[in-house]
């Protein structure tokens, strides 16, 4: 199986972001793997080890993306993939999609594996677009999964609980965290990294020439949290609370 | 979610990137997947056998051995950086525990053991499904390491095993022990060693007089093999402690390890390591008590003001800040030096000594610093008071250390 899982290097989630303009400042705060892709390497890595095949990772970011691809590869991953492009700062989820898409043509593949979304920009929207680009299905929000003969089978998280979905390879898998149990680098896996190819590769090596069709105007802070309701007990605070919350259809 | 994977700060010039990208990957391991269990495993005083597989399969119990017996193929300082980290555990018990396993018990297999010994020993030790502990301390041995008194005779093709050992880390659990018995058959012959030094200082490089110690790999499945008792502790509740009698223990031929008479070299070359190895894992330690006593230092108010405001506080925390770098400097010039091929003995002592001084000072502040709260045992630094107080006793005691820098000085 050849499998090729996305991945993204994202600012620190566990630390606060900071913003230049409308975009995040990216050298202010420690720059991680997104967690979220953990569960996506760890899902490839699973499929390629039960079914022979390789992983190769791919991601577009800057040359400092680097360091996150060999996260992945230190996981176990057998390959890398780096769109690197000046003109490529600031794609929307179109432009991303049709450069990860172009990436993954070049290749036979079996799988594309994606988190759901990704902690910065969180759109969600990239792995269905990169699955009309490559024109296969897509098997989205995975809690479990099965390759078996050439069918993907997940179990689709959804509020009420999860639903049954099949479809035929090639196809793009999203996972949710939770799918998995993401390895955590060993020495050995660490050492093997450095040593691993990565191929660089610009827009005009994809024969792209893509730009934004969408632009983020503005940037708010959610609303900070109203101060609450204060009742002073003067015998009736119980029954107060409880019309407070009925009214709030707590209760 | 917890991931973070920085891009390596270098703590010192002794480490290199990928030892720093180790330490991140083992200190999320060991926060998230055992740092969480430590008051339960304390409490119940014993932790569970996955936690030797789970370390396995992440490598710990194999970071310096060759990857062709399923270890990591890395260098002491890889094994280093564990060390340090492992004192996030939160249960110095655990750390103990696995470091018996891999840095006492089986170096000497990967050394000097046959192929069929390291398939079956050293092997599943490294992945973490067989269980090892280290025998050498008896009732009348301890820092006199020359005095053990069980011995192994031969008996035809077999040989036979009688003696007590005492303060045996995983000896409840073992699987198996790397064990020292006299096989000289004679008296105790020269208890002191070249230098006028005792047992546990010997170098092995130069010749001596400790012939008539051998090495054992003995099945605890073994007949005659009996944990006689699970020892109480002050500290380190989750380890195992055992007394382990061993009465007419007959073994085959081929669990002598190494050569016959040379046990006494072979097993304390390789306590260099780990004795260096117990320091670095105190001076982290002490770090992480010092952590939480500055931050307590600065949250705490008594009198109108933060408690850290006070010189009394906040000059001995400049203390301890101070002791505990100069400790783990010692810990990485004697690593640094081992590391290139040298046997720095000297250093190491001096490291260990230092190292265990230190974590216990700091141990004592730290409690000053937390005040009634300290005293509390479901609060963390009392756990790490108890427990920092072995590294003066266990591995060579401070006296022992001592005797050999005095030595090794000329004295």
């Amino acid at each position: 199986m050849n499998i090729t899982v996305c991945i993204k290097q994202v600012p620190d989630p566990n630390q606060p972001y900071k913003l230049s303009g409308t975009r995040l400042d990216r050298e202010a705060v420690q720059p991680v793997l997104d967690p979220g892709d953990e569960f996506g390497v760890e899902a490839g890595l699973k499929l390629a080890e039960a079914h022979g095949g390789e992983v190769t990772v791919l991601s577009m970011g800057p040359a400092k993306a680097m360091e996150a691809m060999r996260r992945a590869l230190s996981m176990g991953a057998h390959k890398g993939i780096l769109v690197s492009d000046e003109a490529l700062a600031g794609a929307d989820a179109q432009a991303t999609a049709q450069v990860l898409a172009a990436a993954i043509k070049r290749n036979p593949f079996d799988l594309v594996i994606a988190g759901t979304e990704s902690a910065d920009g969180s759109t969600g929207a990239v792995p269905a677009m990169i699955a009309e680009l490559l024109g296969v299905p897509q098997a989205t929000f995975a809690k479990q999964l099965e390759v078996k003969e050439g069918t993907l089978t997940i179990h689709r998280q959804t509020q009420e609980g999860y639903d049954v979905v099949e479809c035929a390879l090639p196809a793009v898998l999203t996972v949710t965290s939770g799918v998995n149990e993401p390895r955590y680098p060993t020495f050995k896996g660490i050492m093997q990294a450095k040593n691993k190819p990565v191929e660089q590769l610009s827009a005009a090596d994809l024969g792209l020439s893509v730009a934004a069709s969408q632009q983020v105007a503005a940037v708010n802070p959610a609303p900070a949290r109203g101060q609450g309701e204060i009742f002073e007990d003067d015998g009736t605070g119980a029954a107060r609370i409880a019309d407070f919350l009925k009214n709030a259809k707590v209760i | 979610m917890t991931t973070t994977e920085a891009a390596p700060e270098i703590r010192s010039s002794i480490f290199s990137p990928e030892h720093e990208v180790l330490r991140a990957s083992a200190r999320a391991f060991i926060e998230r997947e055992l740092a969480p269990h430590a008051d339960e495993w304390e409490e119940a005083g014993d932790f569970p056998d996955w936690v030797f597989e789970r370390a396995g399969a992440q490598g710990f119990l194999g970071l310096s051995y060759p990857e062709e017996y399923g270890g990591q193929g890395g260098d002491y300082l890889s094994s280093l950086v564990l060390k340090e980290e492992m004192a996030r555990c939160g249960s110095g018990s655990v750390g103990m525990a696995l470091a018996v396993q891999s840095d006492m018990a089986t170096p000497p297999i990967l050394k000097y053991g046959t192929e069929e010994q390291k398939q079956r020993y050293l092997v599943p030790a490294i992945k973490g499904t067989r269980i090892a502990c280290l025998a050498i301390t008896e009732p009348e041995a301890g820092s006199d390491v020359a005095n053990v008194q069980t011995t192994a005779v031969r008996d035809g093709s077999e040989w036979v095993i009688n003696g007590r050992k005492i303060f045996i880390t995983n000896g409840c659990r073992a699987h198996f022990c790397t064990l020292v018995a006299r096989t000289d058959r004679g008296s105790i012959d020269d208890a002191v060693g070249p230098e006028g030094v005792k047992a546990s200082s010997i170098n092995p490089r130069k010749p001596s007089g400790y012939q008539g110690f051998s090495l054992f790999l003995v099945d605890t499945d073994t007949p005659g093999w009996q944990v006689a008792k699970r020892l109480k502790k002050l500290g380190m509740h989750a380890s195992d402690t055992a007394e382990i009698v061993i009465e007419d223990c007959r073994v085959p031929a081929n669990a002598l390890l190494g050569e016959e008479g040379k046990g006494f070299y072979q097993i304390m070359w390789e306590l260099q390591g780990e004795r260096l190895a117990g320091a670095a894992g105190s001076v982290s330690g002490a770090q992480l008590m010092f952590d939480r006593a500055l931050e307590y230092a600065k949250e705490r108010h008594a009198f109108g003001k933060p408690i850290g405001a006070n010189q009394a506080i906040s000059h001995r925390l400049a203390e301890m800040a101070t002791e505990i770098e100069a400790a783990r400097q010692l810990v990485y010039d004697a690593a640094w030096r081992l590391t290139k091929g040298e046997y720095p003995v000297k250093e190491i002592s001096m490291a260990k000594l230092y190292g265990g001084l230190v974590a216990c000072r700091v141990a004592n502040h730290a409690m000053q610093v937390f005040g009634g709260a300290s005293y509390l045992m479901d609060v963390p630094i009392q756990r790490a008071w108890r427990d920092a107080r072995l590294i003066r006793i266990g591995g060579g005691a401070d006296e022992i250390m001592r005797e050999i820098i005095a030595k090794t000085s000329g004295l």
